[in-house]
């Protein structure tokens, strides 16, 4: 696969800054809250699909699991926010709690009354337990389909037990958020929601630079060997399975982050985070938008999502059919996704197939192959 | 000595399940290194093949025959989930051989349409579907060598897949108009009710067994002596070891590999036909019931290892065993005075969803010893 950049011109790349960012500066007062709300979501998503493009398209592992880093940032965000506004209930604990007759609020919840400790819980446990499970997989040298299947393993594992324990993080429920405060206003209120989708913004740009640092230089190219030919990296001397322990819970930490901004703009956070569709969509997003290409990841997310609540709104029945479709074309047509195949070669194929555009004398592969050497 | 035996028997009674589910997965897995995501899917049509099978029994004509639709049904989920299979080798899986994380993902999307499929289609017409798809892409194998060596041989097909098609929509306007619960679409689950002599219990060495249960163990008894022999005794099963061995090798050899792996397809997916079967005799049937088990498939060809019917047989018992010790916390009562902490747990962990916690927890503390399952391949592995 190769990943050949178009050089932009300065101008047109400051100029699609300055635009991107008016965008999210007025988009706050243009869209009603319906439509602001659902685009906040739909960026925090992006930030999970940044990671599952980390871990997938450069490092060639398909994560099936990442719906469990998602929640786990989802629940401590509730967590905290539950916890703090329980002043008015009985006993100071969360109000679930007295429907399953529990006095005591149970141990693991005592840190979330600290901001600064949530601060950090949201990015660090998801990342922490992502790289518990990563480092105790690729240690064996378990990988390929294996490992995507130990992680959907791994994701049941997760629901069974979030969805099972009513007493302890109300279960099959969920926590929800949109009533509680923040700041000594209400979660689901407008202006919150307006901070919110700003927090989001800003988030999302932030992880798309700091997905690029950690592609840029040495440490993206042993990822792309270890996509491209894991055992020639190991004989050269590096050890894989660290460098895939830092990559996977990487992106456990942005689908941490990612999971707490969903919650807090959907209202609840629910095992239903943990279920097997909404992971295994979350790699369609990156696989649609371009694998290998961070901002097809986020595009991906975005339109997908978008195009989602358009069919689910207008044909119920026939999003199931459509998605289907998605992941049957798009891995056997395009298995680039939209940007790769844009980057690539695609729109002269399809100029010259049309006649439109001269067809080049010389072995494209060939010129590709010496210009940046074979990736594939 | 009663309460073990009700375990094991329990434990067996899960576990038979996971085995004839995970075998077709577990072939197919080990000739062409793919793991099916529709398996749950083609479970599922074998399951709502049992269900239509027992409808048309229900006609006049079959009505003295109603007793054995059970019998009948096995058969047709073996075809219908093995020519649902044989298409999806044919148009999609062929195409992506050798990139077996993108044929996860479009097996996946084969799955999402296949369960859309049965809300939004009538089964009567679904039944129409299936039949001109087994007459379409059987009906060309069937002519003579003369026919098909011929020029015009692509109008043979093309007037085969035409008459499939006429044959498809005449079945499914008959089954339509005569069974009107098939002729409306539903996304409600439906039930299958097993034939008289199956309902009640049988008792064996003082304990009593529900009949369904011990035709689930015979049903997956019979399966797997089947595909036991069928690999080792017939000479396409030699092919099929073969290519498992070594597909270059093999294909050097004049093994048509081509061949090889639509055979293996079409058993494997029709092996999931008759875990949909046994499937129909546990619950309810609905567009989800695949998804409930394909994860303990995956775990038993995990834990099993590749290519190697003995490893799927233990470990999809191991896995019914333990299920049915943890989740039911017969541990508690085989040995009532454990010490208070480890009794604790053992509550803890006494549900159905905490047991697969507990399950898959033990399964990667087993394979940190032996990350290749039980049995790994002989010889050494080249990677990748």
């Amino acid at each position: 696969m190769s990943f050949s950049k178009i050089k932009f011109d300065k101008k047109i790349v400051l100029s699609f800054w300055i635009i991107l960012i008016a965008l999210i500066i007025a988009a706050p007062t243009l869209l009603p809250v319906f439509r602001l709300n659902l685009l906040g979501r739909y960026l925090s998503l992006s930030i999970v699909a940044l990671g599952v493009d980390l871990i997938w398209g450069y490092t060639g592992l398909l994560s099936l699991g990442q719906g469990i880093f998602f929640a786990l940032g989802g629940y401590c965000a509730a967590m905290y926010l539950q916890i703090t506004s329980s002043s008015e209930f009985p006993n100071n604990i969360p109000e679930f709690f007295a429907l399953y007759g529990v006095e005591k609020l149970p141990f693991f919840w005592e840190p979330f009354r600290s901001p600064v400790f949530t601060f950090f819980a949201i990015w660090i446990i998801p990342a922490l337990v992502a790289g518990l499970i990563g480092f105790l997989v690729f240690r064996n040298r378990i990988k390929g389909v294996y490992f995507s299947i130990l992680t959907q393993a791994s994701l049941l594992v997760f629901f069974n037990f979030f969805n099972g324990q009513q007493k302890l993080i109300n279960g099959t429920n969920g926590l929800k958020t949109d009533v509680t405060e923040l700041f000594g206003q209400m979660v689901g209120s407008e202006s919150m929601q307006r901070l919110f989708f700003w927090v989001t913004a800003i988030l999302v740009i932030a992880s798309w630079f700091f997905a690029k640092w950690v592609v840029k230089g040495r440490f993206g190219n042993i990822l792309i060997g270890i996509r491209d030919d894991e055992p020639r990296v190991r004989f050269t001397g590096y050890n894989p399975v660290i460098f895939k322990t830092i990559i996977f819970s990487i992106a456990g930490g942005l689908a941490g982050i990612s999971g707490a901004l969903y919650t807090v703009q959907s209202g609840i956070v629910s095992p239903q985070f943990m279920t097997v569709p909404f992971s295994i969509e979350m790699v369609i997003w990156v696989a649609v938008g371009g694998r290998g290409t961070l901002l097809g990841a986020i595009l991906g997310a975005v339109f997908i999502n978008y195009a989602k609540s358009l069919v689910s709104e207008a044909l119920p029945a026939s999003w199931m059919f459509i998605q289907g479709g998605l992941f049957i074309l798009v891995v056997t047509a395009l298995p680039e996704g939209v940007l790769g195949w844009m980057q690539g070669d695609g729109p002269r194929n399809l100029l010259q197939r049309f006649g439109l555009k001269r067809k080049i004398e010389t072995y494209p592969s060939l010129e590709v192959n010496n210009k940046e050497g074979n990736n594939e | 000595m009663e309460l073990l035996l009700d375990s094991l028997f329990n434990g067996v009674a899960i576990g038979s399940v996971l085995l004839v589910a995970a075998l077709g997965l577990a072939i197919v897995f080990g000739l062409m290194g793919v793991i099916n995501l529709a398996h749950g899917e083609l479970m599922m049509l074998g399951a709502y093949t049992t269900y239509v099978t027992q409808l048309i029994f229900k006609l006049p004509i079959l009505k003295p025959f109603y007793n054995s639709y059970i019998i009948v049904s096995i058969f047709l989920a073996f075809i219908v989930s093995g020519v649902v299979g044989i298409l999806l080798e044919k148009t999609i899986i062929r195409k992506l051989y050798g990139s077996p994380l993108e044929t996860l993902l479009a097996t996946w999307g084969v799955s999402l349409i296949l369960q859309q499929f049965v809300r939004s289609v009538p089964l009567a017409y679904g039944t129409g579907l299936v039949i001109s798809l087994l007459i379409g892409l059987f009906l060309p194998t069937t002519f003579s060598s003369k026919i098909k060596e011929s020029i015009n041989f692509k109008y043979f097909k093309f007037s085969s897949w035409v008459f499939a098609a006429l044959t498809g929509v005449m079945t499914g306007s008959l089954i339509s108009s005569s069974v009107s619960k098939l002729s409306r679409a539903s996304a409600r689950n439906v039930d299958v009710t097993a034939p008289s002599w199956m309902r009640g219990q049988v008792e064996i060495i003082g304990t009593a067994f529900p009949k369904t249960r011990l035709m689930i163990i015979v049903i997956t008894l019979i399966s797997v002596i089947a595909i036991t022999l069928f690999l080792n005794q017939s000479a396409w099963g030699m092919r099929i070891r073969a290519v498992t061995q070594n597909r270059q090798m093999s294909d050097c050899l004049g093994i048509s590999t081509e061949k090889v792996d639509i055979i293996t397809f079409g058993i494997g997916s029709g092996l999931a036909g008759v875990a949909g079967v046994a499937v129909s005799l546990l619950g309810s049937v609905g567009p989800n019931v695949g998804g409930n088990y394909i994860v303990g498939c995956f775990m038993v060809v995990v834990l099993g290892g590749v290519g190697n019917l003995l490893g799927t047989v233990l470990a999809s018992f191991g896995i019914g065993i333990m299920t049915d010790l943890i989740g039911a916390g017969r541990l508690l009562s085989i040995w009532p005075d454990m010490p208070l902490p480890l009794s604790n747990t053992i509550n803890f962990f006494a549900t159905t969803s905490m047991a697969r916690v507990m399950i898959f927890a033990l399964i990667v503390i087993f394979l940190q010893f032996k990350p290749t399952g039980l049995f790994p391949q002989k010889g050494r592995m080249v990677e990748n």
